[in-house]
């Protein structure tokens, strides 16, 4: 069998990390191609719900990356509620059955083009290591 | 006024499997059907009572959500048969045996109930026509639906049949600011009775959960524990209090040097227990999986 590709999906903050991101892809800091970007304009609009969702799909890992803690967030405090809803679901996932590195919060600002590709590679290996989420199988059903 | 004949009622009156499979099909108006499904007696007679049914109500948060059986979808049949039948402190179990299905008696033969892995809500099984949450449901609602039915005023098919509020509307606690330094258990101290629970520390499922009960938990000094299911627009009712938690718990203290999101999330003792008392089997992620 060739090597277990896992599928992460990356919600990154309009503001700060999706133009890290970005500014990776200019600078062609190289990542693997394991990530699914989707622009929120902040963190903190980051329901539980799209979480469970996307775990409920089957993707193996979901990335949440936003503005620096604490002055950064262009709302304030958005990434403070992201990181607080983030701890609680690592705990309900764990009860859920899947290991809480599968969910992963960064702090990412627009110039951190490198700290993006390199949580990438981490996140990518890391969930490797782990293998498919054990809901993959039943979403692909 | 007669408005209706009582043709089947399990813990009432003495009516056969067998009489009601005889009915025609639709010969029953309005069925209110409680209980989550977990065996495949529930199942068939989820299945026979829509056959026989134009209207299905699924009565009940067992119903409605799963309930609190629900919470066993933290495990599976082999699990919980082992707890029931080996490992708990109470059973003396010298032979090592478990229920089968079927068994050879004198008298014939008797047959068990398959054990499902999961417990389902009514409308995984057949399709329903409404829903009437609570557990139980409470008085009002429960007559405001037979009035709808008698006078032919019930809302589009699929409605929930409870008012569009959350708990919170209807809690006559005084509501100030919800800020929270930390989680209490109601346990630990007294609240001030005036005053919202999640406002002291208490976690409240108001915010997440349908109303329609008129705040009845909180009347008694308890907080809600959600069992109205998710609020109206909520698409489940974890999610919806863990985001609104999330906005009111440590607000103060973000800058401070100590504050830590995973300590405060720690204070939460069984996340799962405490937001899908009622609701994990129509949860997003409605079990614990395996690896
Ligand atoms: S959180 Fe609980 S105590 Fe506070 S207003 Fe809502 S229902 Fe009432
Ligand atoms: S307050 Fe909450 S737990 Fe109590 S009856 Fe109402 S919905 Fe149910
Ligand atoms: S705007 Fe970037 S985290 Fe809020």
């Amino acid at each position: 069998m060739s090597e277990y590709n896992p599928k992460i999906i990356g919600f990154l903050c309009n503001w700060c990390s999706y133009a890290g991101a970005d500014l990776a892809g200019v600078s062609r800091f190289q990542y693997p191609p394991n990530i699914r970007v989707i622009r929120v304009m902040c963190s903190g609009r980051v329901h539980p719900s799209f979480i469970l969702k996307a775990f409920k799909n089957g993707v193996d890992g979901v990335l949440i990356a936003g503005c620096h803690t604490p002055n950064d967030c262009h709302y304030i405090s958005g990434n403070f509620k992201a990181e607080r809803r983030v701890a609680v679901l690592k705990n309900l996932l764990t009860q859920l059955g899947l290991e809480p590195e599968r969910l992963r919060l960064e702090w990412i600002s627009a110039a951190e083009g490198e700290k993006f590709s390199k949580t990438v590679k981490e996140m990518t290996e890391d969930i490797r290591k782990l293998g498919p989420s054990p809901m993959k199988q039943e979403a692909n059903e | 006024m007669k408005i209706a004949e009582i043709l089947f009622w399990p813990v009432a009156m003495d009516v056969k499997y067998k009489e009601v499979e005889a009915m025609p099909d639709n010969y029953i108006d309005v069925c209110f059907f409680n209980g989550a499904i977990r065996n495949s007696e529930q199942k068939h007679l989820a299945e026979l009572l829509r056959n026989k049914s134009k209207t299905l109500i699924a009565f009940g948060a067992c119903a409605q959500l799963g309930g609190v059986p629900g919470l066993a979808n933290e495990s599976n049949a082999q699990e919980i048969f082992k707890t029931v039948y080996h490992n708990s402190p109470s059973t003396k179990n010298l032979t090592g045996s478990e229920p089968t299905q079927v068994v050879e008696l004198a008298e014939g033969e008797v047959e068990l109930p398959i054990f499902f892995d999961e417990v389902k809500p009514l409308d995984k099984i057949v399709a329903v026509d409404y829903y009437l949450p609570g557990c139980p449901p409470p008085p009002k609602i429960i007559f405001n639906a037979v009035e709808a039915i008698a006078s032919g005023t019930l809302p589009p098919k699929g409605s929930i049949l409870a008012p569009e509020t959350a708990v919170c509307d209807e809690c006559p606690r005084k509501k100030e600011e919800k800020r929270i330094t930390e989680i209490k258990r109601i346990i630990e101290f007294t609240p001030v009775p005036e005053k919202c629970l999640l406002e002291q520390g208490i976690i409240c499922m108001g915010p997440a959960t349908r109303g329609g009960c008129d705040a009845k938990c909180l009347q008694a000094n308890m907080p809600c524990t959600g069992c109205g299911g998710p609020r109206p627009n909520a698409e489940e009712q974890g999610a919806a209090m863990i985001s609104a938690l999330s906005t009111v718990l440590g607000i103060e203290d973000e800058k401070a040097d100590n504050y830590s999101a995973n300590e405060l999330a720690s204070q939460i003792k069984d996340p799962l227990g405490t937001f899908y008392k009622y609701a994990l089997p129509s949860a997003i992620i409605n079990k614990r999986y395996k690896k």
